[in-house]
């Protein structure tokens, strides 16, 4: 096992310029995604959190549950839309990375929004009486809520992020793990897995792992920095 | 990669393919030297020949190259190709553990093996993925006499998954698997497996090529995969098919003019 291990790490940086090029495809494909999630998921959270309405248990529910959406069905969606057979076949996006990173997005996206409104739903329940008698309602006052939280929802954005480098299945369909076009970490795992390599599937899996926890350190510091000098 | 990108890059073809020719490292060699003489950049999604047919069935690759002649001709007359052009041939191999429970040890014949493995109830991997390897078992199955859906039982292990995963597991779990020889040569995680039938004329395994038919598919890059299976089938490419080698044995032999 430890002798695999560190045989695998060995070759992966035997790889050097296509191992790089995987890493930053892995990179582009995922945090695009997540600034997409992150984008579309905020405003979604916010308004759950704050606005009344009919249904509005039963879309909480929902959102909740579609973070347990398993990337193979998201990908195999996505792979019937954009196929040239599918509706937007048009646009040409199956086997691109722009098909990977819509797929993404949707996986994430339920994640990014319902831990968004957990954490703004606190928050209202803590400043709604402040917030209404300085007049702040609709908009202003999810805006108000989303800058105050901002802090619970770098975990969130966090959390999409985790789950969107870590998936195989939606991106190994609509990619289809070109060689040189969409082959990122997990699915060049997947192949190396598939060729019996295993030390070398291992050894990607620890690069993986180790981009995850300097992504996640960084925002760390970012969040602490901030914290320092906002309180 | 240098020689590739020397010349112009005049667009790319999307080319659906299984994972033997894949994972055996032929794309990677044969690619490059296509690239170059052609400015053509080549995509390729290695899938089961199943799924290699259905992303041509929905337009999504301009060319397939794949191994199953009756899902082939059935894709020809469905319309979904108007040609289908011999390219190359490699073989399968029966694999087994070296402590051998079916006794297959000396056997020339895959059907005799096939009928062994059976009466013992071996444990036996299949992919059950309707790829080509899965087409070529079963019909194995049919000419020993054994009706594998109704005869299945706890031995027979349908793993529905490409051939390295199904290959992972027969190593793991010291079983009989039939693999095409190039994934075979090219698999690290061999375990206990070894080659235990071989040259049989029925383990004979076809590659053949079509270009997705324009006229059904308005999205296929006609020109662009016709270059390339114009290119497969010349002198040049089949000379480039058969100097593949790993470990000086070939993998491939083309046999397009045959």
């Amino acid at each position: 096992m430890l002798s695999a291990i560190a045989e695998g790490l060995q070759r992966v940086f035997q790889l050097d310029a296509e191992l790089w090029r995987i890493v930053l495809l892995s990179l582009e494909v995922s945090l695009s995604a997540v600034l997409l999630a992150t984008l579309l998921g905020l405003p979604l959270g916010a308004a759950l959190a704050v606005k009344r309405f009919p249904g509005r248990r039963g879309a909480i529910v929902t959102l909740n549950a579609l973070m347990g959406l398993p990337p193979v069905v998201v990908g195999l969606l996505v792979y019937l839309l954009l196929s040239r057979a599918g509706p937007l076949g048009e646009l040409g996006l199956l086997f691109t990375p722009g098909a990977m990173i819509i797929a993404q997005t949707i996986l994430i996206l339920p994640i990014i929004a319902a831990l968004a409104r957990q954490a703004l739903e606190d928050a209202w329940r803590e400043y709604e009486e402040q917030l209404r008698s300085l007049g702040a309602q609709g908009m202003q006052a999810a805006l108000t809520l989303l800058w105050d939280a901002r802090f619970s929802l770098i975990t969130a954005v966090l959390a999409g992020l985790g789950r969107a480098s870590a998936e195989v299945g939606a991106v190994m369909i609509v990619g289809g793990n070109i060689d040189g076009v969409t082959r990122v970490m997990t699915t060049a795992i997947a192949l190396e897995t598939s060729k019996g390599d295993l030390p070398l599937a291992l050894g990607l899996g620890f690069v993986l792992i180790a981009i995850v926890l300097v992504l996640n350190a960084g925002a760390q510091l970012v969040k602490e920095a901030a914290q320092r000098r906002f309180g | 990669m240098g020689v590739a990108l020397a010349a112009a890059i005049a667009g790319f073809i999307t080319v659906a393919s299984t994972t033997s020719t894949e994972q055996s490292g032929l794309f990677r060699h044969l690619l490059p030297i296509f690239t170059a003489k052609s400015g053509i950049e080549v995509r390729v999604v290695a899938v089961g020949t199943g799924q290699a047919l259905d992303i041509g069935r929905r337009g999504d690759a301009d060319v397939v190259l794949v191994h199953a002649k009756p899902l082939e001709e059935k894709f020809l007359a469905e319309d979904h190709a108007v040609r289908r052009q011999d390219v190359m041939y490699n073989d399968f191999v029966l694999l087994g553990p070296k402590s051998d429970p079916a006794k297959l040890a000396g056997t020339k014949d895959v059907v005799t093996a096939f009928q062994r493995i059976r009466a013992a109830r071996a444990p036996f991997v299949s992919r059950g993925d309707r790829s080509g390897t899965h087409f070529a078992e079963l019909e194995i199955w049919k000419l020993a006499g054994i009706d594998i859906g109704r005869e299945k039982g706890p031995w027979y292990r349908d793993t529905g998954q490409g051939m390295g995963p199904a290959l992972n597991t027969a190593a793991a779990m010291d079983a009989y698997i039939l693999a095409d020889r190039g994934t075979w040569l090219t698999f690290r995680n061999r375990g206990d497996l070894a080659i235990v039938v071989e040259g049989d004329k029925r383990l004979y395994n076809q590659y053949g090529v079509m270009l997705v038919n324009p006229a059904k598919h308005p999205s296929v890059k006609r020109e662009m995969g016709q270059a390339f299976i114009d290119w497969l089938v010349s002198a040049d490419g089949q000379k480039a098919i058969a100097d593949y080698r790993i470990g000086g044995e070939q993998l491939f032999f083309p046999n397009a003019h045959e």
